[in-house]
């Protein structure tokens, strides 16, 4: 009841404000003409009498101020009052409030996408249940965590720390629902993938371990939420529908819930299907090679009690088993384990490093935006302390003045943070809601969440008000008589003022930035017109399974012939070649050894190199335009009745042969024991990765080493969108059946090699427009300042004859000095920073002349744009009126 | 005024319960009873009058409404409320005591 009344009370007080004021007002003035009254009685005159007693009373505005805290000395009344004065004193200066308020929402706004990056995509887990006990198993000696079947099967079988290893790998595959056939993404999982992760359908039931009794033996597939919501309209009828995946017929047991999908964070599957009926999908039986690893991630939760060494411990003692039981296949093998949601520590690692990175840059934004919020709050003060004497002369406290500084930078921080986060909160929406790669079906799951809102509230009032406090000690030192009487704050010319140093350290910041991202955006061009051992220009690439339609044994070659004559016939089209995965677009495999001629140990360790390997018709190298650099490529008659033979690259030639005139015509070895002889040699070139140092890679005939994986390279000699149509009618006619997708070399390049360095220029030139306009703000403020701070003596300057030269030395020579020395500390410190650069942006190299000359024409620009304004009011002042008004 | 007491911490409160005990007062009123009813021994600021009325006010000890002065003029008139009678009560007794224990502190004679 009390809190009731209290409240009301508060309400009351808030909303009779005016009256209360008013009547206050009439109280006092009652007083003053009582006591006037009594003193004319005494004999004064009334209009003496009334001065008298007005300066009997003393300071009314104080009697007041004391009146109002002994009526409503509470916190909510006051704090009304004080954002009431405050948006009204800001409102009175918007240049400053602008200003501010916009610095600051361009720093949260920063630190909250960066933060929303790193919330979604490292802090988050997998949405699974209990996702901390969840681990993927790594191999702490591959880069990749990729495991064989039969591997998988020891490991999941013969440890004790997990609760039910399961296992999964993303492919794609031809569905079949009746209607057209359509490309989809799936994951092949172990039987035991959903109770081994404790998920509960959402429609019908999974597939269990139960289920696998032999290969094929579980022709089932439990469905997505998203693609049974889009593809199948949310129909509880389609529980027990046969549909065909890759010409095999499988049935739907139910739909995963909504929030999972999958154990991969950035990668949506259409569907589930247990891996047990792998060769149904993938065109050939591999559940019993233990050399080919095409499990993606084993992972599970581990069991109650079991720590994370101790989990280690026990799956090392596993890989033991395997390098003595399979001592052929299998080296020394040392497990680790690591958070599964962004592939393990292989991308994790990656994306992690990057947003550290970025996160760092944000924070430096945040630092140059507080450097900038600090000297405006310090100039303003200076400015306003002849206001700050004149209320300290009239009777107002210093602590009630400091309330109202504070209240100011709160409202500004509140301001700024809320706009801030507003952008932020748009832009990761679009994030989320942006495929970066067409090809698939990638997402950022980023959008904003409760941590986002409160790092961002949290860093706008800590940076606001810890920047409000910069002008404290100039209000508490403010002595009054002095101001009112000179009417200057006094000091000039002090030697190195805090604000300074705050400036120099914004100035740096920016030309670190500005560093950064002309290293990145040279990087990118550069590697946009490097050489990557092909000509992506004028190529379209049609990338498609021949499994999804259904065909294998002889069918497979003879039906890749057929394909690549019929796309000779294209009108436009100069050359045609097969591949199975292109390079760079497609994840290129370098998973096999290769081993001398005279070796007999054909053990890992024994290994010259473990190469690139690729398989391709005769006409690839002529369509990828790969040099050819001795030898020759293979014809059709390279077949299953003749030797094997290879191209190699020169890195290959020298690595195995020592050098490439040593290669042609020699032999080397595979795994397996099968002699091969190199019949050609072609240019070095890039496979996986853009950044990739140049690697050894073979090539083989499709006739002696089939693939399924078909990607056809169709050089044309006009623009490739202006042959698609005719290659897409070409396919159809073909084969109707046959999901494909089709698009350019140099697109899918952008889309794939080249987005990490797209991603890093983007937001490093991003980073660094913000961290150019805080410094032009910055130095802007503190150059207007120092005009206007000057304006009497630059007058008698100009009167006395100075040039305007002269007086621009004297105006900004000082803003120019700090912008010499902070660009040029932020140049030495970007050079620094940019070699951690080099690892994600190809040839990104901070020793390039035009990376310097840019910065350092940058930041002259940055200066003369900033100075503009104030260099036109200090050459524009006229002597005569100034004197005028002093 | 050789006669003038500096005022004790705390005694204002006490001094403007007694002055508006005895019949409702503007805030004028009420400085000058105080002067009159101590002889002129006491004398208030005027500018620190109003805000202890308003703190009495307040912890409602007073109560306040718009009248007429003697003078004619529009002026608000303080009383004391049940709870501001009990208080002055206390508070008279409270100070009583004190003054009576000071006193014959003060008046002890060396033996």
């Amino acid at each position: 009841m009390q809190l009731l009344s209290y409240l009301r009370s508060v309400a009351a007080k808030f909303f009779r404000r005016s009256q209360l004021e008013d009547e206050m007002e009439e109280e006092l003035r009652s007083h003053i003409q009582h006591r006037a009254d009594d003193l004319e009685r005494s004999g004064l005159d009334r209009s003496a009498a009334e001065r008298r007693a007005r300066l009997e009373f003393g300071s009314r505005e104080r009697s007041k101020e004391e009146c109002r805290e002994a009526l409503g000395g509470n916190f909510i009344e006051t704090l009304v009052m004080d954002v009431r004065f405050s948006l009204r004193v800001l409102r009175k200066s918007p240049g400053f409030t602008i200003t501010a308020v916009l610095t600051l929402a361009l720093a949260i706004g920063a630190n909250a996408v960066v933060f929303g990056l790193l919330n979604g995509l490292i802090l988050r887990p997998v949405d699974v249940p209990q996702p901390e006990s969840l681990y993927g198993i790594e191999r702490s000696d591959e880069d990749n965590p990729v495991e064989s079947y039969p591997d998988y099967l020891d490991l999941r079988d013969r440890n004790r720390s997990f609760d039910g290893l399961a296992a999964y790998r993303i492919t794609e595959a031809g569905l079949d629902t009746g209607k057209d056939p359509s490309r989809v993404f799936l994951f092949e999982v172990s039987g035991n993938y959903f109770d081994a992760l404790r998920i509960q359908p959402y429609l019908g039931r999974f597939f269990h371990a139960s289920d696998e009794r032999g290969p094929n033996s579980a022709p089932y597939i439990a469905l997505s939420y998203a693609y049974w919501h889009t593809h199948f309209q949310d129909d509880r009828g389609v529980l027990g529908r046969v549909v065909q995946v890759n010409k095999h017929p499988f049935t739907i047991l139910g739909v995963a819930p909504p929030g999972f999908h999958g154990t991969l964070l950035f990668a949506y599957p259409d569907f589930f299907l247990p891996m047990i009926n792998q060769e149904q999908v993938e065109g050939r039986n591999i559940l019993n090679a233990r050399g080919i690893a095409w499990i993606y991630l084993a992972l599970g939760h581990l069991k109650a009690g079991v720590t994370p060494p101790r989990a280690i411990a026990d799956l090392n003692s596993i890989g033991s088993y395997l390098e003595k039981t399979y001592p052929k296949e299998r080296g020394q093998i040392r497990y680790s384990l690591s958070r599964p949601s962004l592939y393990g520590d292989f991308l994790g690692r990656r994306v992690q490093m990057f947003l550290t990175a970025l996160m760092l840059l944000a924070g430096l934004i945040l630092l140059a935006a507080c450097a900038n919020l600090g000297s405006l709050f310090a100039a303003r003060a200076a400015d306003r302390s002849r206001e700050v004497a004149l209320r300290l002369a009239l009777g107002a406290k210093r602590a009630r003045i400091l309330r109202t500084l504070f209240t100011e930078a709160a409202l500004i921080s509140l301001a700024g943070g809320a706009l801030g986060l507003w952008g932020s909160v748009a832009l990761l929406r679009g994030m989320s809601a942006w495929q970066p790669v067409p090809r698939y079906p990638i997402t950022l799951p980023v959008n904003a969440d409760v941590n986002v809102y409160g790092i961002a509230l949290l860093l706008a009032l800590v940076s606001g008000i810890l920047f409000a406090l910069v002008p404290v000690r100039q209000v508490l030192r403010t002595d009054p008589y002095q101001i009112v009487k000179s009417g200057s704050t006094g000091a000039p010319g002090r030697r190195i003022t805090f604000r300074d140093l705050l400036l120099v350290a914004q100035i740096a910041i920016c030309a670190v930035l500005v560093t950064s991202s002309l290293v990145a955006v040279r990087g990118l061009v550069r590697s946009l017109h490097s050489d990557f051992g092909f000509d992506p220009r004028n190529v379209t690439i049609v990338d498609t399974d021949l499994s999804m339609a259904g065909y294998s044994g002889e069918r497979v070659p003879e039906m890749q012939r057929r394909m690549l004559e019929a796309m000779r016939t294209v009108p436009g089209v100069e050359s045609v070649g097969l591949i199975d995965w292109p390079p760079l677009i497609s994840g290129a495999y370098n998973d096999s050894y290769v081993f001398r001629d005279l070796a007999t140990d054909l053990r890992p360790s024994n290994a010259v190199a473990s190469p690139f390997s690729f398989r391709m018709s005769p006409e690839y190298f002529q369509a990828a335009g790969t040099a050819l650099l001795a030898g020759r490529t293979f014809s059709w008659h390279d077949d299953k009745n003749t030797p094997r033979v290879a191209v190699v690259n020169r890195e290959f030639a020298v690595k195995m042969f020592g050098s490439a005139g040593n290669a042609l015509g020699h032999f080397y070895k595979l795994r397996d024991g099968t002699r091969i002889q190199v019949v050609g040699i072609v240019e070095s070139g890039k496979y996986k990765g853009i950044t990739d140092d140049s690697a050894p890679a073979m090539f083989f005939p499709i006739l002696q080493s089939p693939t399924l994986a078909t990607n056809l390279v169709i050089r044309s000699s006009r623009d490739p969108r202006q042959v698609s149509g005719a290659i897409r009618n070409t396919l159809r006619d073909l084969d109707r059946a046959l999901p494909y997708y089709i698009g350019t070399w140099s697109q899918q390049l952008d889309d794939f090699a080249l987005f990490p360095s797209h991603v890093a220029t983007v937001s490093l030139g991003v980073l660094g427009v913000m961290g150019a306009m805080l410094s032009i703000t910055g130095i802007f403020g503190m150059a207007a300042y120092s005009v206007s701070g000057r304006l009497k003596e630059l007058g008698i300057r100009i009167a006395i004859g100075a040039q305007p030269k002269e007086v621009l030395q004297a105006a900004l020579g000082r803003a120019f000095k700090l912008l010499a020395f902070g660009s040029a500390a932020g140049l030495i410190l970007g050079i620094l920073a940019a070699r951690v650069l080099a690892s994600i942006v190809y040839q990104a190299s901070p020793r390039d002349p035009l990376v310097l000359a840019g910065v350092i024409v940058a930041m002259l620009l940055l200066g003369l744009l900033a100075t503009w304004i104030p260099a036109q009011r200090a050459l524009s002042i006229d002597p005569l009126a100034l004197l005028r008004e002093e | 005024m050789p006669n003038q007491a500096q005022l004790l911490p705390g005694t204002l409160d006490l001094l403007i319960l007694k002055a508006v005990s005895l019949g409702p007062l503007h805030g004028y009123g009420a400085l000058l009873r105080i002067g009159q009813i101590s002889g002129s021994a006491l004398i208030v600021e005027q500018g620190a009058l109003y805000p202890a009325l308003f703190r009495l006010v307040r912890q409602g000890l007073l109560k306040a409404k718009w009248g007429t002065s003697e003078n004619n003029r529009r002026a608000k008139f303080y009383e004391l409320t049940s709870l501001g009678r009990k208080r002055l009560r206390e508070e008279t007794d409270g100070w009583n005591r004190l003054a009576a224990a000071m006193g014959s502190v003060l008046a002890a004679q060396p033996e």
